[in-house]
């Protein structure tokens, strides 16, 4: 069991992303720190673009992902409606 | 009826099969002359993929959208005078380090991508150092303009691309990548693409730039994570790479093992001095740099190779060795400044009974036990009025350019010397990671510009030590060097807070 990672900035678009993957994927930690949230889960980690869509009340792209990214740990796979982050371990 | 959108994969397939062309009267290995002579075999660059599948499109309206945020940040923070919510003036000299030391190397990356992608003759690798390259262009950029504020207020700013290319602790980033840069291009990918934005560059800008953010520091914590929104793709592209080469010929992995275990070695030494800022010049700290090596190497990276076995690569070579390092490097590169605080760009100190106490909490088998007693003895000697700055100019590694400050794993107390005769002369490394590295290519490193030797030789002017600091350096002798106390920083740091 390996952990991926996925870091955001701390601000009102990254809350609502969090929320999203929180619903999407049931054991995650989030972790706080001064200006970021670091989510951390076993193996694997989805964002999925209907969820994040959904908490923010509007369309979201994927890619507007790039924009509050800080940090990954994983192989990612991105295409229209999710980005994952995997570790094959 | 509108036409359908094209969905990413459509857009990317698009943008990296259909953008090549076939040489028709031109021979490819002649466009492409670097490609093979490193040993890497390639049979189907179509294989390459980008996983996060950008395309010039969404770059540019992501990337736009990033600067207007930036930007915005950055005039906010200069009209409302930012500089004075920060925790502690001791604070800037971090940034001193930052602009002189990592700053250039930046510039170092937006070449040495722009350079490699051309080198490349599959176009998905194409494409994505192109990326790259533009980046870290924006990162040079809007780093240079994050400090100009700074240095309307502060010493030390003034000269940093002049010193970055002299100074002698300044040689340990500069000859990292130029080192990188004269490889070839797969190695300078797994050197800068896999080894340092995969596995080390979290390190710098992640925990460092979280500790900006609690010092008062919103400029820097918001180009930071503005440039690692896009390390987080470069840190996809350096792991693409690798995956990529390891599953085109078996033949490839003893070459990228290799370079892996080369590149690790380079990235520990070169970030002692991230080490050094995360637990020295941090006034308000986040976490120690032992915590930040356990959870983004140990942990993160551990995943990592757990992760590429499956291709036969293994953790690189001596990883081993700084699980004991992670102990001692910080406190040993701070002391070696310390030291040498008259030779420095930047002011060094002596750290606060409380900071010394945060040290012996996250330290608890080093700290008090080998550190505490020389933090000790330069207080005493510091009340006595005899700061102590060292007369003489320190030996340097052959390979990494880092001082001879590393000791031995199993004697904290010994400073650890390795050494290689070559042509009849004898080369000096701080490490067997160091001399390795020089054994395998001799006629590479012995070509170091090591600052020490070239003031012995006569090459940085002189003859005295302050004549180099002045004339060679550009550095404002007892403005921008020696101690926080009493420098001209503090002066007015207390006059802008009224405080005596």
């Amino acid at each position: 069991m390996s952990k991926v990672f996925i870091a955001l900035q701390d601000n009102d678009e990254s809350r609502y992303i969090i929320e999203a993957i929180e619903q999407d994927n049931p054991d995650v930690t989030v972790t706080h720190m001064p200006a970021m949230i670091r989510i951390d889960a076993d193996n694997r980690l989805v964002v999925k673009r209907e969820t994040v869509a959904e908490k923010m009340g509007r369309d979201w792209d994927v890619q507007e992902l790039h924009v509050n990214l800080i940090t990954i740990g994983g192989n990612v796979d991105e295409d229209d409606d999710q980005i994952t982050l995997t570790w094959n371990s | 009826m509108a036409a359908k959108k094209l969905n990413l994969k459509d857009k990317y397939r698009l943008l990296t099969r259909d953008l090549d062309w076939e040489f028709s009267y031109q021979d490819r290995k002649k466009a492409f002359p670097f490609e093979e002579f490193e040993g890497i075999k390639i049979t189907d660059w179509s294989k390459w993929e980008d996983p996060f599948r950008l395309t010039m499109d969404a770059y540019w309206k992501y990337q736009a959208e990033k600067e207007k945020k930036l930007y915005a940040i950055y005039d906010a923070f200069a009209q409302n005078n930012g500089h004075l919510n920060i925790s502690d003036p001791r604070y800037v000299n971090a940034l001193k380090v930052f602009l002189t030391g990592v700053s250039p190397l930046e510039y170092q990356a937006f070449q040495g991508f722009a350079h490699t992608g051309r080198q490349f003759s599959g176009v998905g690798a194409r494409v994505a150092c192109q990326m790259q390259s533009l980046d870290e262009l924006r990162h040079i950029q809007t780093q240079i303009h994050a400090m100009s504020h700074y240095n309307k207020f502060f010493d030390g700013l003034q000269e940093w691309a002049h010193m970055h290319d002299r100074v002698w602790y300044l040689s340990v980033p500069k000859s990292f990548f130029s080192d990188a840069r004269t490889a070839g291009p797969f190695e300078f990918m797994v050197a800068i693409g896999f080894s340092f934005e995969y596995v080390l560059t979290n390190l710098l800008f992640v925990p460092f730039m979280s500790g900006a953010a609690y010092n008062g520091d919103m400029a820097t914590v918001t180009f930071g994570f503005s440039a690692q929104s896009d390390e987080a793709r470069h840190m996809t592209l350096g792991l693409e790479v690798i995956k990529f080469l390891l599953e085109q010929h078996e033949d490839n992995l003893p070459i990228v093992q290799k370079w892996i275990d080369k590149w690790f070695w380079r990235g520990t030494r070169l970030l002692v001095i991230v080490a050094m800022m995360m637990d020295y010049m941090l006034p308000n700290k986040v976490m120690s740099w032992k915590e930040a090596w356990e959870l983004y190497f140990e942990e993160g990276g551990g995943a990592l190779f757990k992760d590429l076995a499956r291709y036969g690569i293994t953790m690189p070579k001596y990883a081993e060795l700084t699980k004991t390092e992670k102990e001692h490097v910080s406190h040993q590169t701070w002391w070696t400044f310390y030291t040498h605080g008259h030779a420095t760009g930047f002011h060094t100190w002596i750290p606060t009974d409380e900071e010394m106490d945060w040290l012996s909490e996250k330290y608890p088998d080093t700290f008090d036990k080998y550190y505490r007693p020389r933090w000790e003895l330069a207080k005493e000697m510091e009340a006595r009025g005899e700061r102590f700055y060292t007369k003489a100019l320190p030996q340097l590694c052959n390979t990494c350019q880092v001082p001879m400050l590393f000791t031995e794993v199993d004697d904290p107390t010994q400073i650890c010397y390795r050494e290689s005769i070559y042509n009849g002369d004898r080369y000096h490394f701080c490490s067997d990671g160091c001399k390795d590295i020089f054994d395998e290519e001799p006629e590479k490193y012995v070509q170091s510009w090591l600052p020490v030797h070239q003031i012995f030789q006569g090459n940085c002017g002189g003859p005295e030590l302050e004549d180099i600091l002045r004339d060679y350096y550009h550095m404002n002798v007892g403005t921008d060097n020696l101690d926080i106390k009493g420098s001209p920083d503090e002066v007015r740091w207390k006059k802008w807070k009224g405080v005596a």
